[in-house]
């Protein structure tokens, strides 16, 4: 053999060292693994009022998974996610009310439409050059638009909003099941796993990693030769279509969808608070958040109830709960900046 | 500083302000436009001219009532950058605390405004130096629109608290209306207008015309800039918002009047504040003034044709419009 062959096989044993390998997305699947078990095994030990919780924080958690690929980890901080969450939400009843089509069907449907019209709304953005507040402010003005427009239009009854048909039996394929099911929270489980192991391998993929760097300094990486607009327009229309799903399945659980449930701007701030809360552009950091969050109202709620001695006076008052969470919210951005998971991340590296 | 330099640094500011302003074309195409419009509703639009005319009067007032909540937004985007998206809740706010003097302290309304303006505006610098001032000295642009998000969820749920979810009403201390070509303009609505045309004339005055207005203008030119010549630019921001805060108060009390106050009552001027700040460009105190109007008289004279939330169709369609073709608006300086 040759000196320089010997060499190159030495190189190529130092890359197969394992102290050098990428663990990183090994490591986010056995977490994910993990997480798959506890929530298979949590409906099957706990009682309804847990389920109602639990489905409610899922919910909030897949909107969050959706809203950070697009505004954490590519930089465009959208202020509008009901859009792309009531498209999910009013898809699945126009088209099971309508015509009676499965609501996976359904889904799949109103992921590619979501995904469309965010490609649409942010590539119209960006040719325009928006940036910043300015981003912010029209995708905010989107989704105000689609709730009024949803207002308006007869075809999709206008402000009385639609009310799913109920079935006289449990169907797998009509996404119907028995109140307090435990498929109910399977159902969400899975699709929140399918979107964080959709985050997990975007994330490490080369689109992903290229939309990192059009984020952290544009004309650097658009001199690299990557093509900015469309990796960016890569990661809405993923975000969008993981977000649409989640109201598909808000849809369905609840039987009923109206204007203000799917498009109102509340939906576009609770796309947002998870998020932040968790952490922006971290694989986890948005479910960390949605499991503070999703929980928080009804902990509150439960120990107004029966308040006590010193807080007796807030027995009864409605509002607290959003009170806390704002402000957790201020206090996070002015001191955490990464949010709660990217920070306790930080400082355990080190 | 002696008054030479002062004489100085006047002239080389109004200079900047000529070289800013944007060209007259566009604002008179604006207005044009509006004309027309209404012309044409006049005489093809197929509908009653009374009460074609009450629309107008109606969307004129309105506008009013809009252009106030706008001012200080446009002037708090135009210097800090920052989307504060805690408006609408500081105008609950202050309309919250003007129903507060008049019912427990028997303050006649408009008197409470006045009171409440240097309480606002002491919160707002409060919330300028405490939560925004680090974040917008960086430039951070996403901080400081969570922090208003996460203030205004807070004031409205306090508020909700303290106040419960019901309907109060202030009681009013002006009453009856005038009668306009044939159209019923109320007094209330039309002391709001009057107040907004004020305050918009007293803050373009000390914009012009103040040392303060010439470092709050500086600022917003250029902050570092400003820095370098001994502006102190936080104070600046934390001035400015007060500002902004103190215009929220006086709409608050201008509309309390008129509008059945509940925690949530100032979010839907929120939205349309930030469509006529961008419509009228950021900062421009005129720009809110024209672009209130111009909002205010689509949505009345829209509603003819689109009823029920249908002319906010039009009110959105042209803020996207605007923000994609001139996202500078129509008095916002060419950049």
């Amino acid at each position: 053999m040759t000196p320089t062959a010997e060499r190159l096989k030495s190189d190529i044993r130092a890359a197969d060292d394992p102290r050098l390998r990428d663990n990183s997305t090994r490591n986010a699947f056995v977490v994910l693994g993990a997480l798959a078990v506890v929530l298979a095994v949590l409906p099957l030990v706990a009682n309804d009022r847990f389920e109602t919780i639990a489905v409610q924080t899922l919910i909030f958690a897949i909107i969050a998974v959706g809203w950070n690929l697009m505004s954490g980890y590519g930089g465009l901080f959208s202020f509008g996610h009901a859009a792309f969450f009531g498209i999910g939400a009013y898809t699945d009843a126009y088209l099971v009310v309508e015509h009676g089509i499965s609501p996976w069907i359904a889904m799949v449907v109103g992921a590619a439409i979501a995904a469309l019209a965010g490609v649409g709304i942010a590539s119209l953005c960006l040719r325009y050059e928006l940036a910043g507040p300015y981003f912010a402010l029209a995708t905010f003005a989107f989704a105000q638009l689609f709730l009024l427009l949803v207002q308006n239009l007869d075809f999709l009854r206008r402000t009385e909003g639609f009310n799913l048909p109920i079935l006289p039996e449990e169907s797998f394929w009509m996404l119907q099941f028995e109140r307090g099911s435990d498929i109910y929270v399977w159902i969400p489980a899975g699709l929140l796993l399918v979107g964080l192991a959709i985050t997990i391998l975007y994330v490490r993929s080369r689109a992903g990693q290229f939309v990192q760097a059009a984020r952290d300094d544009e004309v650097a990486a658009a001199s690299l030769g990557i093509n900015v607009m469309r990796v960016r327009l890569g990661a809405v229309a993923l975000s969008c279509g993981i977000t649409s799903v989640a109201g598909t399945f808000y849809t369905q659980y609840h039987f009923f969808v109206g204007p203000h449930q799917a498009f109102g701007a509340a939906v576009s701030i609770e796309a947002i608070i998870p998020a932040v809360i968790g952490g922006i552009g971290t694989i986890w950091g948005p479910l960390v958040g949605a499991l503070i969050v999703g929980p928080l109202a009804e902990l509150i709620e439960s120990v107004l109830r029966d308040p006590p001695g010193s807080l007796s006076f807030l027995q009864g008052v409605a509002g607290l709960d959003v009170a806390v969470y704002a402000a957790l919210l201020i206090v996070i951005v002015l001191f955490m900046r990464k949010g709660i998971y990217g920070t306790l991340k930080d400082r355990w590296r080190k | 500083m002696s008054d030479h330099a002062t004489a100085v640094s006047e002239t080389s500011a109004s200079e900047a302000i000529i070289r800013r302003a944007a060209p007259y074309r566009l604002p008179a195409g604006v207005v044009a436009a509006v004309v027309v419009g209404l012309v044409l509703t006049y005489t093809l639009g197929g509908r009653d001219p009374g009460l074609v005319t009450q629309s107008v009067v109606t969307g004129l007032l309105l506008g009013g009532v809009y252009a106030l909540v706008s001012i200080g937004l446009t002037l708090i985007f135009g210097v800090l950058g920052v989307v504060n998206f805690g408006h609408g809740a500081m105008l609950s706010m202050s309309m919250f605390i003007v129903y507060w003097m008049t019912t427990s302290l028997g303050l006649p309304v408009y008197l409470a405004t006045v009171v409440a303006v240097p309480l606002m505006m002491g919160f707002g610098m409060l919330v300028q130096r405490g939560l925004l001032n680090k974040l917008t000295l960086e430039g951070n642009h996403e901080g400081p629109l969570l922090v208003t998000l996460g203030l205004s969820l807070l004031i409205i749920n306090v508020l909700l608290m303290i106040f419960g979810g019901r309907p109060l009403s202030v009681p009013s201390s002006v009453e009856g209306s005038l009668r306009v070509f044939g159209a019923i303009a109320s007094y209330e609505r039309m002391i709001a207008f009057g107040g907004a045309l004020l305050v918009a004339l007293l803050l373009t005055l000390a914009l012009k015309k103040t040392s303060l207005g010439m470092s709050i203008r500086a600022v917003s030119a250029n902050s570092q800039g400003a820095q370098l010549v001994g502006v102190n630019v936080g104070r600046i921001y934390a001035l400015t918002f007060g500002i902004g805060s103190a215009c929220v108060a006086v709409a608050g009390g201008l509309l309390a009047p008129f509008l059945s106050l509940t925690p949530t009552v100032g979010e839907e001027f929120t939205i349309l504040a930030f469509v006529i700040v961008v419509l009228g460009g950021l900062g421009s105190v005129v720009g809110a003034m024209v672009g209130g109007v111009v909002i205010g008289l689509v949505q009345t004279v829209g509603a003819l044709y689109l009823p029920g939330t249908g002319s906010l169709i039009l009110v959105f369609a042209v803020f996207v419009l605007v923000l994609l073709f001139r996202p500078q608006g129509i008095f916002g300086a060419n950049r």
